[in-house]
């Protein structure tokens, strides 16, 4: 195998991961806020039903869940998928583990507001909802930058988990190469193409937060 | 008609009573000063002023607007007009860090009370001429020392024109060279007739500036009377203590 067709099976691999990581940001980053309200809610079940949530997430392993998410329909109810549901079950998976730490970076970027901000703006008469939207979630979204960040570079080589329901994404396609042509150098190449991957999305948070950086 | 008109109103956190039996009406163009020792209830009472506090008992008037009556509040939409009715000059400020200077004052004008923009701006920067700030305009608070934050937070105030105006030790979290700046704002505020409730430290001031003074301690009002009386010639012992410990800080 010449080096060039390696380079372009990888890079083929990466655009699979590349969507993997866009949809999961797509889907999660909201859903997690959602997650942070219920886990914040007044009402005690909501309360601990998101509390339950977001512990069983965090505590049991993403490919265990990203396995029972693929196989769960079929081995619950008896479901046979059509095989787009394989990449469904992916971005299905990565989506709600991934909202599970959000919604907790969320819950402690709104708890970390001075009480005063709120109280200043129901003096000033905005509603619940203006007081969020205007006060509370722009100066939330600069606190969560740096651990968003943090989880957003961890997705990036958390796609590569992929692999154990035989998505062909780069680390899939690299390591078969290298099973195959006993070398290590597809891997190595493959942990180049990461490491370019998270650079550029380590400057683009980078550039966002500087963005911010006019008020403090 | 009083602008606001308080009676018997009580307060409760959890065993402790915070404010008992509190009765007060403030006048068109009055400016009445609270003191008294910390914890003593004023700031508490103001917070129950503003609606961000909810009394136990008692009632609660703007004009002729009742919020509070016997203990039993009106519907939360005309609390939500009540709070046009008022404004409150905190004692961190309470700016808004993301919004320019302009923007603090502009906001709520414009998203609450749902006036032209192009209006409210004339208004907002006529307020900071008048502070003379007009250059900070465009500046964020972090810019800002805390006496020229304290003076756009009384801006933003101003800019939704209320019938009456509170301050929660408006000076307490100022170094001691930029109070007399904000006491400046609050003395201007008075010449123009605006209606004020102030909660302070400053006692010579309060005399200055106020008509009548409330002493308080223990969550009542244990003496009220016009302001040079009251400070000069004061008839209960709590308050003659009060203020010769005042004095001696001086």
């Amino acid at each position: 195998m010449t080096f060039g067709s390696l380079l372009s099976a990888l890079a083929l691999g990466l655009l699979t991961s590349v969507n993997i990581f866009v949809f999961t940001l797509v889907f999660s980053l909201p859903l997690g806020m959602l997650i942070a309200f219920g886990r914040m809610s007044k009402i005690l079940p909501v309360r601990l039903f998101f509390q339950l949530y977001i512990s069983v997430m965090r505590g049991t392993p993403l490919m265990l869940q990203l396995i029972v998410c693929f196989f769960g329909p079929y081995y619950l109810f008896g479901w046979s998928l059509p095989v787009w549901y394989r990449m469904m079950s992916v971005i299905l998976a990565f989506s709600l583990n991934y909202a599970a730490y959000f919604a907790e970076i969320y819950r402690a970027g709104i708890q970390s507001i001075p009480i005063g901000q709120y109280e200043a703006a129901n003096v000033l008469g905005f509603t619940p909802a203006q007081t969020f939207r205007k006060i509370i979630l722009p100066q939330v979204i600069k606190r969560v930058i740096p651990p968003v960040t943090n989880e957003v570079i961890t997705l990036v080589k958390d796609t590569s988990l992929a692999f154990s329901l035989s998505i062909m994404e780069m680390f899939t396609i690299a390591k078969q190469i290298a099973s195959t042509h006993t070398t290590l150098l597809p891997l190595v190449v493959a942990g180049i193409f990461y490491y370019v991957f998270n650079l550029v999305v380590a400057s683009g948070m980078q550039m966002i937060e500087k963005k911010l950086d006019y008020y403090r | 008609m009083s602008v606001m008109s308080v009676s018997h109103i009580s307060k409760k956190f959890g065993e402790l009573n915070v404010l008992r039996d509190i009765s007060l009406q403030v006048e068109k163009g009055e400016v009445i000063s609270i003191i008294g020792p910390s914890g003593s209830g004023k700031s508490t009472f103001l917070r129950c002023c503003t609606l961000l506090e909810y009394i136990d008992s008692g009632s609660l008037a703007y004009g002729d607007l009742v919020i509070c009556k016997d203990g039993q509040y009106c519907p939360k939409k005309v609390q939500k007009e009540a709070r046009r009715h008022f404004g409150l000059v905190f004692q961190n400020f309470n700016l808004f860090p993301h919004y320019s200077v302009l923007r603090n004052i502009m906001e709520a004008p414009v998203s609450v009370l749902k006036r032209d923009e192009d209006e409210v701006r004339e208004d907002a920067m006529r307020l900071l001429r008048e502070e003379g700030l007009e250059d900070k305009a465009d500046a964020y608070p972090w810019q800002l020392s805390g006496g020229q934050q304290q003076r756009i937070a009384i801006a933003r105030a101003l800019a939704l024109h209320p019938d009456i105006l509170f301050f929660d030790e408006p000076t307490s979290a100022l170094d001691p060279e930029l109070t007399s700046g904000i006491l400046k704002v609050i003395r201007q505020l008075a010449v123009e007739k605006m209606t004020m409730v102030i909660v302070t430290h400053e006692i010579h001031f309060a005399r200055n500036v106020s008509d009548r003074i409330i002493f308080m301690a223990d969550g009542v009002i244990v003496e009220e009377g016009p302001a040079k009386a009251l400070i000069d010639t004061p008839n209960n012992p709590r308050t003659k203590a009060f203020l010769a410990k005042m004095d001696e800080r001086d």
